[in-house]
């Protein structure tokens, strides 16, 4: 790797191949930035806003930002941390998050940022939002009262199924997820537990029926270490590396 | 006919094109109501989309309906200056008398009535829209008038005409509104020039010149001219037009487009109203020449859904142009250059005024901005170099084309040259369009349109800045006070809170909702100041705002985000008792009235005695 590819983020040097994203060079090297609506397998979205970082003093989402040479780069910074703890305490007043009885406690992203970034209230008055279940399909349930609008089942569903199950309607705080059926029921898409869609929910809205708590206390994925050190489970695919550990 | 013949007669007209959806989905509205799940799904398979695709377009804008909204559906403009003109109790009467709830329809599914953003006729509200179709000075005896005709489902058609009469009130006009050029001329001038004489080229843009063909002198040297008159953007960003406009010529694409941007959506602009209204040639030609210069085959303008009225004699201007051989092929005989335009409604979406937003609304999709860069000069419409200006770019674009830009620069300032069309509504004495050379001081506006004791002026809309009394002698231009256009007049006697509370619901309601900061944030701030006109709000709910705002300009994804806190801000700093005589004061309230959660048990036990209620809480003022 040439010598000339590197951009400070933090004070830590960090190396980046031509193309890359400033989150991508990140990941690569190790170092955590937060994300939910990131996803190594896809292109960058930048609406969670929680990789915002500051380059060369100017805020900018890290996952849409290509790295260039020379960029100085914030983002474990006081203020950058509030912010980012503020965008958490949003998601979780928009929608209804209820961690304790949640399939995906442990396993779910939104959580585990909130333990990242010390979320101890939720800050704002909650919103409560009406969002009835889908329980038609037989094998899935969609609980949409966790859904997040990352839109990573729709570009899953999109760009990997090809089957265009989900996509979202409504505009601002009505904004919300919609599958493909006159019906509105997940039951009359052609959508399958198989499908890549089914696996990269970040919260707890797609969730395989007839399995839940499997996994007791102590052995959940995150409750080994904070999200942050699971930094290498983000690190991206590259086109020609995809057969990497 | 059937509901999949009406259809059938709309795709067809479109060729089944999906990036025509919004058109597809507008005019299936207006055939069959309102757009049933069963219709969304025979649209997706005429136009091979995704039905879920379709439906996202479809739920996005407002003013597409994917439940019944009733036979007749009212919607009240709810700009401040309709609220000051009393439009909320003029609404309230209305639903009164048709016996329903604002935002239901009623039980015989008849008619809805509810409320819409500024419709952009604030210097003649208040304003309504009946089935899309805008109607001023509303007046109780309207109502009553036509109460009667829903009573009787009298069609639209029959409606009293002068009912449907949009004023333009011209106050003062200046070298855009007393423009007498005949159709073509800016052509002409502009196909001629370089030819006659050498044109003079700097080295600098020589690389420029020698990159086009001999036949393209003509739009080499009036990009000179554009570049020459410092025109800037009117739309509110203020960009360099000549610099844009070359910037689309010399960036690669297929083919490229020419986009006007009428989405006038800003509350209180009502400008471009009147410049479609009584200068369309001028605009039209101005869109023909950037087509000129940067080499443009198809060109659209996005005209507001409010403006729906604005469709047919839009239409009829375009075709009067075609005939003229100022639009389509070899315009003027001028061998090889195609262009033709065409209208595309927009359907009641504020942030399709941010431009990657419209070309994704002119894409058929739902209007979210898109990330950038790439920037639409180079990866617009269809991912084609586009320019998109505003209405009043285009139209100054036409006379700079044919008078050059030494003339245009002897009017307004050296950094803002020209002249700038303001939309003055509020409290004064003569509402409506002057046209000013930039430069011209707030209070000599305020002097001419009759306004007296003002407490307030808020220019350029929400997102805009406020002045008060002490910053009148400001100027209109882009190094003091740029403005798109509106100019909302404020009178001692009015409550700045109110105006404020009016704008932060206007953001809360057209966020896209794309990003996290925005769609939660803007949401979060109404809320906050609900709570303090509700009386329960504290010290601690104007230190959130601060910090809201400081969210959202560092992370909202585009200028709706990062400007829904201004109105807060300006007027937090500058009008700050309009807040604190409405707050507690107190350490700590709760953001609900305890004794009043009560009162449905005092209800239901039929208990009101004072051992029924809570003590009253002690008010210790800090």
């Amino acid at each position: 790797m040439s010598e000339t590819n590197t951009f400070i983020l933090d004070d830590q040097e960090i190396p980046f191949t031509p193309g890359q994203s400033v989150m991508q060079a990140a990941l690569s090297a190790g170092v955590f930035i937060p994300h939910l609506c990131y996803h190594p397998e896809f292109r960058p979205h930048g609406s969670c806003k929680l990789c915002t970082v500051k380059i060369n003093g100017r805020p900018a989402t890290s996952c849409t930002t290509p790295a260039a040479h020379g960029m100085e780069v914030e983002s474990n910074t006081p203020e950058i941390l509030d912010k980012r703890r503020t965008l958490v305490q949003m998601l979780l007043v928009e929608g209804n998050h209820f961690c304790p009885s949640c399939e995906k406690s442990g396993f779910c992203k939104l959580q585990a940022l909130g333990y990242e970034l010390g979320v101890m209230t939720p800050r704002f008055n909650l919103l409560y939002p009406t969002r009835p279940v889908d329980a038609s399909h037989p094998d899935v349930l969609l609980d949409f009262n966790r859904c997040i609008l990352c839109e990573l089942c729709i570009r899953a569903s999109t760009e990997v199924d090809g089957k265009f199950v989900f996509a979202l309607s409504g505009r601002g705080i009505k904004k919300h997820l919609v599958v493909n059926a006159e019906s509105g029921r997940l039951a009359d898409t052609n959508f399958s537990l198989a499908d890549k869609a089914a696996q990269v929910c970040p919260v707890g809205v797609i969730l395989p029926k007839r399995k839940g708590f499997a996994v007791p206390y102590g052995e959940r994925h995150f409750d080994d270490a904070p999200i942050s050190a699971h930094v290498d489970e983000f690190k991206p695919v590259m086109p020609g590396q995809e057969g990497r550990s | 006919m059937k509901n999949s013949d009406a259809i059938g007669v709309v795709l067809k007209r479109h060729g089944n094109d999906g990036t025509r959806l919004m058109q597809i989905l507008r005019e299936t509205q207006e055939a069959l109501g309102w757009l049933a799940p069963a219709t969304l799904t025979v649209i997706a398979a005429g136009i091979n989309w995704p039905r879920s695709r379709v439906e996202s377009t479809a739920g996005f804008y407002s003013f597409f309906h994917t439940e019944p909204l009733g036979r007749y559906r009212v919607l009240w403009s709810d700009n401040i200056t309709d609220r000051m003109l009393g439009n909320m109790d003029l609404m309230q009467a209305m639903c009164e008398k048709l016996w329903l709830e604002p935002g239901r329809v009623s039980a015989d599914g008849l008619v809805s009535v509810d409320t819409t953003s500024c419709t952009g006729m604030c210097d003649q509200g208040p304003a309504i829209l009946v089935n899309y179709r805008a109607i001023t000075h509303m007046t109780m005896e309207r109502i009553n008038q036509m109460v009667e005709l829903i009573h009787v489902q009298t069609p639209l058609a029959e409606w009293p005409a002068e009912w449907f009469k949009i004023e333009d009130n011209i106050r003062r006009a200046d070298i855009l509104l007393t423009n007498t050029m005949a159709p073509g001329e800016a052509l002409r001038i502009s196909f001629a020039r370089g030819t006659a004489t050498e044109v003079e080229t700097s080295f600098s843009e020589r690389s420029w010149h020698e990159s086009m063909q001999a036949s393209d002198i003509g739009a080499s040297a009036t990009l000179d001219e554009i570049k020459k008159s410092a025109l800037r953007g009117r739309g509110g960003a203020g960009f360099t037009t000549g610099l844009k406009w070359e910037a689309c010529h010399n960036a690669p694409g297929r083919t490229r487009y020419v986009v006007c941007n009428a989405d006038e959506g800003e509350p209180g602009t009502f400008k471009d109203r009147v410049l479609l209204t009584r200068q369309p040639d001028l605009v039209l030609e101005g869109m023909t020449v950037a087509a000129f210069i940067i080499g443009a085959s198809k060109g659209f303008v996005y005209l507001r859904g409010e403006y729906r009225y604005l469709l047919e004699p839009l239409n009829a201007v375009l075709a009067k142009r075609r005939k003229l051989g100022l639009l389509g092929e070899n315009i003027l005989g001028r061998e090889g250059f195609n262009f033709d335009i065409e209208v595309h409604l927009g359907a009641g979406a504020y942030v399709c005024g941010e431009e990657s937003a419209l070309i994704e609304s002119l894409e058929g999709k739902r209007g979210v901005p898109r990330n950038r860069p790439p920037y639409p000069v180079t990866n617009g419409f269809l991912n084609q170099p586009t320019v998109v200006n505003n209405v009043e770019t285009f139209a100054s674009a036409a006379l700079i084309a044919a008078k050059g830009g030494d003339w245009y620069r002897s009017f307004g300032s050296a950094r803002s040259t020209g002249t700038k069309i303001l939309s003055v509504s509020g409290d004064c004495e003569r509402p409506g369009i002057y046209e000013y050379p930039f430069g011209v001081t707030v209070r000599q506006v305020l002097e001419e349109c009759g306004a007296h004791d003002t407490q307030a002026v808020q220019v350029s809309g929400p997102s805009g800045i406020c002045l008060n009394r002490d910053e009148f002698d400001r100027r209109i231009a882009f190094g003091d006070v740029p403005t798109a256009g509106a100019f909302m007049i404020f009178g001692q006697q009015r409550d700045i809170f109110e105006v404020v509370r009016n704008f932060v619901h206007f953001f809360a309601h057209e966020s896209c909702g794309f990003c996290t900061p925005c769609r939660v944030g803007t949401t979060l701030l109404k809320n906050l100041v609900d709570k303090i006109a509700d009386g329960n709000g504290t010290r601690t709910d104007i230190d959130e705002i601060f910090h809201l705002n400081r969210l959202l300009q560092t992370t909202a994804h585009c200028g709706l985000g990062h400007t829904a806190c201004n109105p807060l801000l300006y007027t937090l700093e500058k009008f700050r008792p309009a807040y604190e005589r409405r707050l507690k004061l107190l350490k700590f309230v709760p953001a609900f009235d305890l004794d009043a959660a009560l009162s449905q048990a005092r209800q239901m036990t039929g208990r009101d005695d004072a051992g029924a209620h809570l003590e009253p809480q002690s008010e210790v003022a800090q």
